[in-house]
């Protein structure tokens, strides 16, 4: 342990710091540019109309995304409906009634679906339910986001219901509580937070879908109520907008772009704040 | 063909009878054989070194044992002369008349106090306010928590100390009213304040309840039991009046074991 040899570590641990600390800048960096590049081309269109406005047709000058937005909305509620309660119980049985074999089967075809590319989800469904209904609707398109959902959300609530300690389904189970209360009132109960997280981050997974949307909701320049008519999304709008000619369109799918990611973030500021740690400790562990 | 009890039936009526039982995880044996009789409203600790599958007995009791998949058992075991392992009794209906405490104390972190108490009932179907009410305050003064908690009955249960979850945990099992309360080294994540506590508590209990405790600690067997048992890699050595046990005990692995010889 010579003097010069201690001046050479440390300029070692100095190195590796600097560039570790570059590493996780460079992380952020797309990030920033993402918002900066959104907030100077988009903030400048958001007014009022923008939120309650809809479409104009080509050469006017105005208009707004009311039905995009709103759109999103039911989008995502409608997928709800299917991918929530699918995707919690599916979970809740991967991670509470033990089948071996089954359960690695379902794992495993669940992982490969969490891959699937949304574009692919987006055909399957064209063809099971665009064709027969020989039309594009809301249905269609909820149904889609729906299925997407449906493994991640299966996955995230088996892994939280598995750190819910072995002690209290025991304690419920000495109880003589029967076996389906205990998973529901007891197991579930504890982990509400982690699954609420998981579906969080599943519907900031899926509000941003477009290419599934293309084939499904298509898309609408009007308000609408049924099921079974196309609806506009916002990702579907900032798609058309971005690539057409005209300058005004072109502005407000920036702003568009801007709504949307400003949803995504409400949606993951939402998780940290359920999950952040009210009393300053780490939880007890039973 | 099941050994004879290795001694005499005590005077007491009997509460549980354990006729040949043998418990196989797989292929491996972890109670072999053991035949013996718990009596009623007295305390009976179960003591041996680790691994000698008192917990594995304490748990055949409730048929808690079932949850392992590969858990097997053979023999019989007889809660006041019925059979608890025959094909008409769910074990559901067994651990209402079996309670059990834990080692570690184990309170349902989203319940409050009051809560946790009435859990067994109100999920096995009580739901008259009146009842629940009466019962917390029945059970927390079994518990000898009543006085400390009575005016945060809503609080968080995990507000509680140790002691005081344990407590909980205690009168989160005698809420149901079982008939024999099973507890598995309950004082032993415990401070001596707080296990002295709860060494009175089981004296008091056995007036009102058969305990079988497993414990770690001798000297706690001899301070609050009636019976003791004593086994060793899965075999029930010996069993008999704790104050025989520890001064004269029959089996040499016994004296062995009292006198600290090994384990």
């Amino acid at each position: 342990m010579t003097a010069s040899n201690h001046h050479w570590r440390k300029t070692k641990n100095m190195l590796m710091q600097t560039i570790t600390f570059v590493c996780a800048v460079l992380v952020i960096l797309p990030l920033l540019l993402v918002f900066f590049q959104l907030l100077t081309r988009g903030a400048s269109s958001i007014n009022w109309a923008f939120f309650t406005q809809l479409p104009k047709p080509v050469g006017e000058v105005g208009g707004g995304m009311a039905n995009s937005i709103v759109g999103t909305f039911i989008l995502i509620l409608l997928a709800s409906t299917l991918g929530v309660p699918v995707g919690v119980l599916g979970g809740v049985f991967l991670s509470e009634y033990t089948h071996r074999r089954l359960n690695w089967w379902i794992r495993f075809t669940a992982d490969v679906i969490n891959g699937v590319p949304s574009i692919t989800w987006g055909m399957v469904v064209y063809a099971l339910i665009v064709v027969p209904m020989k039309g594009f609707s809301m249905l269609a398109g909820g149904v889609v986001l729906g299925l997407m959902m449906i493994p991640l959300i299966m996955r995230t609530t088996e892994e939280v219901l598995q750190l819910v300690p072995t002690g209290y389904r025991e304690a419920a189970l000495a109880l003589g509580i029967s076996q389906w209360r205990v998973i529901m009132q007891i197991v579930v109960r504890t982990a509400t937070k982690g699954i609420v997280t998981g579906v969080l981050l599943a519907l900031a997974r899926i509000a941003g879908e477009t290419a599934p949307l293309l084939f499904t909701a298509f898309g609408n320049a009007y308000w609408t109520h049924k099921l079974t008519e196309p609806v506009a999304a916002l990702p579907l709008q900032i798609f058309s907008y971005a690539i057409s000619p005209y300058d005004d369109w072109r502005r407000q799918a920036w702003a568009g772009a801007l709504v949307l990611i400003l949803l995504v973030c409400a949606l993951n500021i939402g998780v940290r704040t359920l999950t952040r740690d009210r009393f300053g400790g780490a939880r007890r562990d039973v | 063909m099941p050994n004879a009890p290795l001694e005499q039936k005590t005077a007491k009526t009997a509460a549980l009878t354990v006729r040949g039982l043998s418990i196989f995880f797989g292929n491996h044996a972890v109670l072999k054989n053991v035949s013996i009789d718990i009596a009623a409203k007295a305390v009976t600790a179960i003591i041996g070194p680790s691994g000698c599958g008192k917990s594995t007995f304490l748990r055949a009791i409730n048929r808690m044992h079932e949850l392992n998949p590969e858990a097997r058992m053979e023999g019989e075991i007889s809660l006041f002369g019925e059979n608890i392992y025959s094909r008409e009794t769910e074990a559901v209906v067994v651990r209402r008349r079996v309670g059990m405490v834990f080692q570690k104390s184990n309170p349902f972190p989203t319940m409050s106090v009051s809560e946790n108490v009435t859990v067994g009932l109100r999920l096995n179907g009580i739901r008259d306010r009146r009842v629940l009410t009466q019962r917390t305050e029945e059970a927390l003064r079994m518990a000898a928590l009543w006085d400390e908690v009575k005016d945060r009955l809503q609080a968080p249960a995990i507000s509680l100390s140790g002691g005081q979850q344990q407590r909980l945990c205690i009168a989160r099992a005698l809420a149901v009213q079982p008939e024999v309360l099973l507890m598995d080294e309950p004082a032993s994540a415990l401070d001596p304040l707080a296990t002295q506590k709860i060494e009175d508590l089981i004296i008091d209990l056995k007036k009102d309840y058969t305990i079988v405790i497993v414990t770690h600690n001798m000297q706690q067997a001899a301070r609050s039991s009636d019976t003791t048992a004593f086994f060793y890699l899965g075999e029930l050595v010996e069993y008999g009046p704790t104050t025989r046990i520890f001064t004269k005990p029959a089996q040499k692995r016994t004296e062995d074991y009292v006198t600290g010889r090994f384990g």
